[in-house]
C-alpha cells in the first residue's frame, strides 16, 4: 500500500471523528502554539534589546573607576579619581582597536533661560563623544577642540532641554542659557534618539567641552568616565582588554592587585540582558514542551480507543491480504497525521498569537524558522512515539478473532 | 479438472486449559475448478475452522492443505497475506462493509493491498465487479443506505474484483429474507456458471440445494460428501413470488 493510499484513509477515519479528532488535537495544538510564542516572544525581545543597545552604540565601550581600597577600606567607586588626563592621553596614543576615546565628567546643574529651567545634568565630553555615542546634530554646530583647550562657554542640547527651556518655539542656537550662575551658548541641538534600554531619557543632554565642567563648575582634574568606540562590535573585546592592559601600567597595578577601574563593552551588557529573556525561555518552553507530553498521550488514548473500535474493520482487512505492516503504517499514519494537523494548527496560532503580542508589546515581529522546523519534528515524534503501541496493537490482532469480535 | 483445494488428513487441534479439543478430525477432500461446494453442519462441527483453513486465516496442526497447487504449511504470515490477497475471495455472513465508505470504494478496497495493480486499473475492476453484481446504480451509495442485499452483493463484488480462485461464503444469507436470500443464491449461481468455484458455508438445507455438492461434518469429521441434485434458484425465486401473491 503506498504513502498516499495511507494518507488517504487515514484522513477519511479521522474525518468520520471530527469533534473527536479536534479535541484530541486540542493537547498539541495548545503545545505548539505555546511553543511558537514562546521562541518567537523571546527572539523578539533579545532583538529589541539589541537594537536598542546598538542604538546606544553596539561598538561602545566604558571605562569607570573601580572601587578603591585603602588599607583594607572600601572607599567605593563613586568617589573614584582614578581617571585622569595622563590616562586619557596614553590611552590616545596606544589603543589600536579603538576609534575614538573620549573623556566624560558630568555634573548637576539647574538650566535656566529666561523664565523657564531645567532640572538636569551638564556632560563634560570631548568632540568626538556624538560620534561615540551615535548622537546626530539636529541645526548648529559641535564645538571644536579649539573650544576645548580654551574651556569655552559653549553647549550642544538634547530634544528634552530644549522642549523645557524654548518654550515659546525660540531658535535655541546662539541663546544664551544659564548653568547655575555661568552663561552658556547654545551652538547645536541634537536629534532625538528617545528612552534607553534602562528607561533614560537619552535626550536629556547637555554637552559641553570635558575642561569647561573640570574647571569652571567642579574645579577638578579627574574624569568620572571614558567613553570609547572599538573598531567594530567584534572586537570591542580586544579593545577592552586593549584599554585595561594601558590603563593597569599607567596606573602601576602590580600583577596580583585588582584593576582600580572597570571596562565595560556593551557586548556584556547584553549578554546579561538576553540571559535573563533566554532562561524565561527556556522555561516556558519547558511548560510547553510538557503539554506537548500531555497531548501525546491524549493521542496514544483515543488511538487505543480507535484500535478497539475497529477491530472487526482490522480483521476485514486482515482477511484480504493486509500485512501486519499495512494496518501498523494505517493507525501510525493516523496519529501522526493527526498530530501534524494539531501541529500545523498551533503554529499558525502561535504565529498569530506572536504577532498580536509582539505588536502590543512594541517588539519587532519575528518568525522562528527554526521553532517551526522543530514544531514539526516534534509533532511527527509524537504521532509515532504515542501511536506505535496502538498500532502494534492492532497489527498483532488475530484476524480470526478480530473478524467474530462484536 | 484443475484441483483447487486438496486437503488430506486435516487435523485441527485447540488447547482449552489443559484439554485439547479436536475442531478438525482427520479431514480430506478436494474440490476441483467450476465446483459450487456446500459444507454444512451444525455449530461445534467443525465447519468455522475448517472454513477459517480454506481461507489461510489460521494454519492446521496437522496435514495437508494446498490451495491453487500451493501448500500453505510452511508459508510465512506475510506470504499468507498475500496468498489471501491474490486466491481468495472472502464473503461473510454480516457483510463487514467499511462504513460511511462508498461502495466502490469498497470494493477496491482488496486491490488496495496489491501495489501491482495502479489506482486507473482498480477503479476500472471495482466498477466491473459492481457491475457483474447487478449494482451500477448504487457506486457511490455507502453501506447505510443500501438494502442488506444490495450490501451481501457489493461484498461479494469485493469477493470478486482480485479474480480469485475460490470464493470462500461464510452464511452469506444468514443474515437475510428467504427472498433476498434466494436473489444472493441466484447470484452465486449465476458466477458459477460463468466458472467460478465456490465454496458455501451454511446450516440450512434449504440454501444447500442451490449447490452442486454438499460436504457434511459432524465433530470434525465428515459424515457425508455428495452430488447434490441442483435446483434453480431463480426459479425457487419466481416460485415464491407467485406464492407470495
Amino acid at each position: 500500500m503506498n504513502i498516499l493510499n495511507l494518507i488517504k484513509i487515514a484522513i477519511r477515519a479521522l474525518l468520520r471523528n471530527k469533534s473527536r479528532a479536534f479535541l484530541t488535537m486540542l493537547g498539541i495544538i495548545i503545545g505548539i502554539a505555546s511553543v511558537i510564542t514562546m521562541v518567537s516572544l523571546g527572539q523578539s525581545s533579545t532583538n529589541n534589546v539589541r537594537e536598542q543597545l546598538s542604538s546606544m552604540g553596539s561598538n561602545m565601550i566604558m571605562v569607570m573607576p573601580g572601587e578603591q581600597r585603602r588599607g583594607g577600606v572600601n572607599m567605593g567607586s563613586s568617589n573614584a579619581k582614578s581617571l585622569d588626563e595622563k590616562d586619557f592621553h596614553m590611552l590616545e596614543q596606544n589603543v589600536r582597536y579603538v576609534t575614538a576615546i573620549s573623556p566624560y565628567v558630568t555634573s548637576s546643574a539647574q538650566l535656566v533661560f529666561g523664565s523657564n529651567n531645567h532640572p538636569g545634568s551638564i556632560q563634560g565630553v570631548a568632540p568626538n563623544y556624538l560620534g561615540i555615542r551615535t548622537y546626530k546634530l539636529e541645526s548648529g554646530i559641535m564645538f571644536s577642540d579649539e573650544d576645548v583647550k580654551k574651556f569655552n562657554k559653549v553647549c550642544v542640547i538634547g530634544q528634552t532641554v530644549v522642549k523645557d527651556l524654548f518654550t515659546n518655539g525660540e531658535n535655541p542656537i546662539g541663546q544664551t542659557v544659564r548653568f547655575g550662575s555661568i552663561p552658556m551658548k547654545v551652538i547645536g541641538v541634537l536629534e532625538s534618539k528617545g528612552q534607553s534600554q534602562m528607561g533614560q531619557d537619552q535626550d536629556d543632554v547637555v554637552l559641553v567641552p570635558y575642561t569647561t565642567v573640570q574647571k569652571r563648575f567642579l574645579a577638578i582634574n579627574h574624569f568620572h568616565m571614558f567613553f570609547a568606540s572599538a573598531t567594530s562590535e567584534e572586537e570591542s573585546e580586544l579593545a577592552a582588554t586593549e584599554i585595561t592592559y594601558i590603563l593597569r601600567n599607567t596606573h602601576h597595578i602590580g600583577k596580583n592587585d585588582d584593576d582600580d577601574f572597570e571596562v565595560r563593552t556593551m557586548e556584556e551588557l547584553l549578554t546579561t540582558v538576553s540571559s535573563v529573556t533566554q532562561l524565561l525561555t527556556v522555561l516556558l518552553t519547558a511548560i510547553a514542551a510538557i503539554s506537548l507530553i500531555v497531548g501525546g498521550i491524549g493521542i496514544m488514548n483515543i488511538m487505543y480507543v480507535t484500535v478497539t473500535e475497529r477491530t472487526k474493520e482490522i480483521g476485514l482487512r486482515m482477511a484480504i491480504g493486509a500485512q501486519n505492516r499495512d494496518i501498523m503504517m494505517q493507525f501510525l499514519s493516523e496519529s501522526v497525521i493527526l498530530s501534524l494537523i494539531g501541529g500545523l494548527i498551533g503554529i499558525v496560532l502561535g504565529l498569530l498569537l506572536s504577532f498580536v503580542l509582539s505588536k502590543v508589546l512594541q517588539w519587532p515581529f519575528m518568525v522562528s524558522q527554526g521553532a517551526i522546523a522543530i514544531s514539526f519534528l516534534v509533532c511527527s515524534a509524537t504521532g509515532i512515539f504515542f501511536g506505535w503501541y496502538p498500532a502494534k496493537k492492532a497489527a498483532n490482532l488475530d484476524p480470526i478473532a478480530a473478524l467474530r469480535y462484536e | 479438472m484443475n484441483e483447487i483445494i486438496k486437503i488430506t488428513d486435516l487435523k485441527r487441534i485447540f488447547k482449552v486449559g489443559n484439554e485439547d479439543v479436536h475442531a478438525l478430525n482427520g479431514v480430506s477432500f478436494s474440490i476441483e475448478e467450476g465446483e459450487f461446494v456446500s459444507i454444512m453442519g451444525t455449530s461445534g462441527s467443525g465447519k468455522s475452522t475448517l472454513l477459517n483453513i480454506l481461507g489461510c486465516l489460521d494454519r492446521p496442526t496437522s496435514g495437508d492443505y494446498k490451495i491453487d497447487g500451493v501448500s500453505i504449511s510452511n508459508l510465512s504470515k506475510k506470504e499468507l497475506s498475500t496468498l489471501r490477497n491474490r486466491k481468495i475471495g472472502f464473503i461473510f455472513q454480516n457483510y463487514n462493509l467499511l462504513a460511511r465508505t462508498t461502495a466502490l470504494e469498497n470494493v477496491e478496497l482488496p486491490l488496495m493491498y496489491n501495489s501491482s495493480i495502479s489506482a486507473k486499473e482498480r477503479h476500472e475492476r471495482a466498477i466491473e465487479a459492481l457491475k457483474a453484481v447487478g449494482l451500477e446504480n448504487r457506486m457511490m451509495h455507502e453501506p447505510n443506505q443500501l438494502s442488506g442485499g444490495q450490501q451481501q452483493r457489493v461484498a461479494i463484488a469485493r469477493a470478486l474484483i482480485n479474480d480469485p480462485v475460490i470464493l470462500l461464503a461464510d452464511e452469506a444469507t444468514g443474515n437475510l429474507d428467504t427472498r433476498t436470500s434466494y436473489e444472493i443464491m441466484s447470484l452465486f449461481q449465476d458466477l458459477h456458471d460463468k466458472g467460478k468455484t465456490i465454496a458455501f458455508v451454511t446450516h440450512e438445507p434449504d440454501i444447500a440445494v442451490f449447490t452442486t455438492r454438499t460436504i457434511k461434518l459432524r465433530d470434525g469429521n465428515i459424515i457425508e460428501d455428495k452430488a447434490v441434485e441442483t435446483q434453480s434458484a431463480a426459479e425457487a425465486l419466481r416460485n415464491y413470488k407467485e406464492f407470495k401473491i
